[in-house]
């Protein structure tokens, strides 16, 4: 089954959810709104004809220019992109799911966009969207263990955002 | 009856013992790096397991985003070192599906022969570690001979014995040298007996059984729950391999190519063949079973081998160039997972226009199949630690990038 | 050797001191010897098994001072004492455990005779001290103050201690077998042809010898029964926080118990010092031809009797860098639901087997060709504790 035919499926329950798809790149994706992305992962899920039981990777893009002169040439806002990638081991069919998110909630630096979680769902993402969270600090609501992974516990900032900054010192280490 | 009562708390009381904390790893002779899991004991049972991960992050993704493609290809080296050709692979097919390309058919045999002996290399080193881990040391002696002479090819064919960097996007830049298939071949011969050695001082030792079958049982639904894949998948008795059912630049590359799928569907594995039964305690998705599926890929990859020897030797075309080292790369995003020896290695690029790409995304095999841990950690003893964790065969810079 | 002092007039308690010295000193060599031949040995064979070449430069060929230099290295390392450990049972603990396996080559006859103390309760006394080393093993787990030593402790303690009434068990077979404690006369009265030997005595005795070599590696904690310090679980168990010299105290006691354990298997079934074929006495070479025959006689015999030990102690290392390490329920499991019951119905054939065939099958039915009067044990090892010169000391203990 293609991402036409998914996204035809989809459409019937959550239309309203559905933002945007894309069907001739690469990878063909379909964009959903990140407040009915639990159920559309459930069914998605357990839909027999769609059966996705496996969730490969959950991972984001920033999409944001730190040097000025090139953000002038770029065309989209700066926001970040959620992308969960999908199989099915039964039905042998792949799907692209994605989320648009502002890079800060509300618009206010500081405040981590937040996302509802789909670990519930399948539990691959239960790692995967605490490195998200950790690396690009995107908010899982009802995470079980919203901790970070890889970095320290007490690691300042989400290093894969494009206007990250290194801190030059960790607890009196030199870092550059 | 009160006093009764009362006097048989105070004896309950008086042996109760309280859980212990212990830290196992970073540094412990079998956390296969610097891997830290933290059990909750009760005497010898563990009662619960914490994995903390990221002692060897060394931000992979964001070194990726000030490099061009080929010049990010070492880097991939370092993800899974034990099977840095598999690396490179995954990372250069991801970048053809990116840029539409494909290669030329022979540069795809040489692809298979490589990706196959590093398989072996890589499942080698597997079955050796997880002897150490339940405390026998001559398997991994023996492994590593073994793996040594695989590593030699290596060195013969780009100079290096750990990281290769060797399968670049679009081609490589030097076909192996004279001779070397012969020694390939040869090396195949003599590997032949070996596997029946380490199955007669594994597989089918009473020890190891006991020590094995039966522990650490992944149900097919959790491990797929889970993400996990490779060997720890289809151990666990599902049917999944990207070399056959991958995405079409995937299965291209083995098109031609005879082979089976090693999973124990049903309790059974699907080829005749002549290594040691399955023995009755052993149930689908225990650590026996991981063990078992990945010798048995060994034999398939040596199939896998000859045939690619064989295919190159006739095809009279020739080997493709890699691409220039500052390639634009076309707006949009790929992502492909490869079958890796250790499950499936996934890369996502995307690309901006330029030369660098805008962000790179490596999911890996070993970081999925390290989450069920927990799971299946629940309630064994001290000595099953090692065991289930070496049978899920973990390499920590591919989980910690 | 305090009556030849004493006789050039040196005072009693000084001759006394002086000869408990010596052979003291001698009783170390022994030890100390075998525990280096055991790590080259373990050196040598564990290479061989995995398809290396092990040391070879060190002292010219085969590498066979690799144990000196080994221990000049260890001794040169730093001493490290964690700071949460308990100072004075940590410094106590490799001596104790080194002490107690010493002390049980006290009592470890090497020839007909040639014993440091004969006790005529010598495989009780070789027990009961064997058994004391696991008290340095536990002390020293328990006093580092490191989590994983604990657990190193603890499984020594339940392994050790169950794994005691087999491998006791295993040795009443051969006293109810020889009706004595004495190992002197346990391996006097195997002498001859290899028939002899207790192993051969009976079917039952055959089981019982596989019974007591499993439990004499369980108890010397060897692999597969390494639990103490399996590597690859507990770091390295007990021996976690030791390093240096003290390290090698324990090293050095786990080699020279494998050599005791070997070498009582060697005395109790495998026929001591008598050879499978008794040159020693077709030639002639007993002490009945003169002293210095029986002394050559012994010499041989303490070549058996060493060579015996280091095939048992060759056959524990074949065994370790072959078999994975048990798991703890595992190995408590082989203890008490298949060594005991085995041995106690191996024990219960071997009484039925002495009263009805006393003397073993084949013995039975070569004594109506070959007629050996049994008093001539005895006085043989009378006679060459004195032939010796006075080395052994008489003891006065007598639990019969």
């Amino acid at each position: 089954m293609n991402a036409r035919n998914i996204y035809d499926l989809l459409l019937q329950p959550f239309k309203p959810w559905l933002t945007g798809h894309d069907f001739e790149a690469i990878d063909p994706w379909i964009e959903v709104g990140g407040e009915g992305l639990p159920e559309i992962a459930r069914f998605l899920r357990d839909q027999d004809e769609l059966a996705f039981d496996m969730l490969h990777c959950v991972t984001a893009v920033d999409y944001f220019e730190p040097d000025e002169k090139k953000a002038a040439k770029v065309q989209w806002q700066p926001y970040l992109e959620l992308i969960y990638h999908l199989s099915s081991t039964k039905r042998r069919h792949r799907l692209v799911l994605k989320v648009k998110l502002p890079r800060w909630k509300d618009d206010r630096p500081g405040e981590l966009p937040e996302v509802p979680s789909v670990s519930g769902v399948w539990s691959t993402a239960d790692w995967h969207e605490r490195e998200v969270f950790d690396l690009m600090g995107v908010r899982f609501l009802g995470h079980p263990d919203p901790r970070r992974i890889l970095c320290p516990e007490d690691w300042e900032g989400h290093p894969l955002r494009k206007d990250y900054q290194m801190p030059t010192e960790y607890h009196g280490i030199q870092t550059r | 009856m009160q006093a009764e009562r009362a006097q048989s708390d105070t004896v309950e009381f008086d042996v109760r013992t309280d859980e212990m904390l212990i830290n196992m790893g970073p540094q412990h002779p079998s956390t296969h790096g610097v891997l830290r899991v933290v059990l909750r004991t009760d005497g010898e049972v563990v009662s619960e397991v914490t994995p903390h991960i990221g002692y060897l992050h060394r931000s992979a993704e964001k070194i990726a985003e000030k490099l061009t493609v080929r010049q990010y290809l070492p880097y991939t080296d370092r993800l899974d070192y034990l099977a840095a050709m598999n690396m490179n692979l995954g990372w250069a097919l991801t970048v053809e599906k990116l840029l539409g390309r494909r290669v030329s058919e022979k540069t795809r045999h040489l692809r298979v022969i490589i990706a196959e002996l590093n398989r072996i290399a890589s499942h080698l080193v597997a079955a050796g570690c997880f002897g150490l881990d339940l405390g026998s040391f001559t398997p991994f002696m023996w492994t590593f001979r073994e793996r040594e002479k695989i590593v030699d090819l290596f060195e013969e064919i780009c100079g290096a014995r750990l990281t290769y960097s060797y399968l670049l996007p679009g081609g490589v830049t030097a076909g192996p040298p004279d001779g070397w298939f012969g020694r390939c071949e040869a090396f195949l011969d003599q590997f032949d007996p070996v596997i029946d050695e380490l199955h007669a001082l594994l597989t089918s030792n009473a020890i190891f059984i006991k020590r094995t079958a039966d522990v650490g049982v992944l149900p097919p639904e959790m491990a797929i729950d889970y993400g996990c894949t490779g060997p720890v998948l289809r151990a666990s008795g599902v049917d999944w391999d990207l070399r056959r059912d991958g995405e079409p630049i995937c299965t291209e590359m083995y098109d031609g190519y005879t082979w089976q799928v090693i999973a124990p569907t049903g309790g059974r594995y699907p080829d005749d063949h002549p290594y040691p039964p399955v023995p009755p305690e052993a149930v689908v998705g225990d650590s026996w079973h991981r063990f078992f599926v990945r010798m048995l890929e060994v034999v398939q990859s040596m199939y896998l081998i000859r045939q690619g020897i064989e295919k190159y030797s006739a095809d009279d075309g020739e080997l493709d160039k890699p691409i220039k080292i500052k390639e634009k790369l076309p707006k949009g995003e790929a992502y492909l997972e490869t079958e890796a020896p250790k499950g499936q290695m996934g890369f996502m690029i995307v690309g901006d226009g330029s030369a660098v790409p805008w962000r790179v995304r490596i999911r890996s095999s070993s970081f999925c199949n390290i989450s069920p841990l927990p799971e299946l950690c629940r309630g064994v003893l001290i000595a099953d630690m090692p065991a289930i964790l070496a049978s899920l065969d973990i390499v920590l810079g591919e989980i910690d990038r | 050797m305090a009556e030849l002092l004493i006789s050039i007039s040196i005072p009693d308690w000084l001759a006394h001191t002086i000869a408990a010295l010596v052979q003291c000193g001698l009783l170390l060599a022994i030890a100390l010897c075998s525990a280096a031949v055991g790590i080259w040995l373990e050196r040598k064979v564990s290479a061989r098994i995995q398809d290396r070449l092990g040391p070879t430069r060190v002292g010219g060929k085969f590498g066979w001072l690799q144990p000196p230099a080994d221990g000049l290295k260890l001794i040169c390392k730093e001493d490290i004492i964690p700071a949460a450990a308990d100072h004075i049972l940590f410094r106590i603990a490799p001596y104790v455990c080194f002490c107690a396996t010493f002390c049980v080559f006290l009592a470890l006859p090497f020839a007909n005779g040639w014993v440091a103390v004969e006790l005529n309760a010598g495989a009780f006394f070789l027990l009961a001290v064997a058994g004391l080393e696991i008290f340095g093993v536990i002390l020293g787990g328990y006093a580092s103050g490191s989590k994983w030593s604990l657990y190193g402790a603890m499984r020594e303690a339940a392994q050790v201690v169950s794994y005691e009434i087999p491998l006791g068990l295993c040795v009443v077979v051969v006293v109810i077998l020889t009706g004595t404690m004495n190992l002197v006369e346990i391996g006097n009265q195997q002498a001859g042809w290899f028939f002899n030997w207790h192993i051969f005595h009976d079917p039952f005795t055959f089981v019982v010898f596989w019974v007591y070599v499993t439990c004499a590696v369980a108890s010397s904690n060897r692999a597969p029964f390494d639990l103490p310090e399996a590597e690859s679980e507990l770091v390295a168990g007990f021996l976690t926080e030791y390093s240096g010299f003290r390290w090698v105290f324990f090293f050095m006691g786990e080699y020279a118990s494998m050599f005791v354990v070997s070498g009582l298997g060697a005395l109790l079934f495998l026929g001591g010092w008598n050879g499978p074929i008794p040159i020693a006495s077709l030639l002639g070479l007993t002490p009945d031809g003169g002293d210095v025959f029986g002394w050559i006689g012994n010499l041989l015999g303490m070549c058996n009797f060493i060579a015996k030990a280091f095939a048992g102690m060759t056959f524990m290392i074949w065994l370790r860098w072959t078999l994975p390490r048990l798991r703890i329920d595992q190995v408590i499991t082989t203890c008490l639901k298949y060594c005991v019951p085995i041995v106690s119905a191996m024990l219960a054939g071997v009484m039925l087997w002495s009263f009805f065939l006393p003397g073993g099958l084949i013995l039975h039915v070569r004594s109506r060709y070959v007629a050996q009067p049994p008093s001539a044990v005895q006085s043989r090892a009378e006679s060459s504790i004195t032939a010796e010169g006075g080395c052994a000391t008489r003891n006065t203990m007598d639990i019969r």
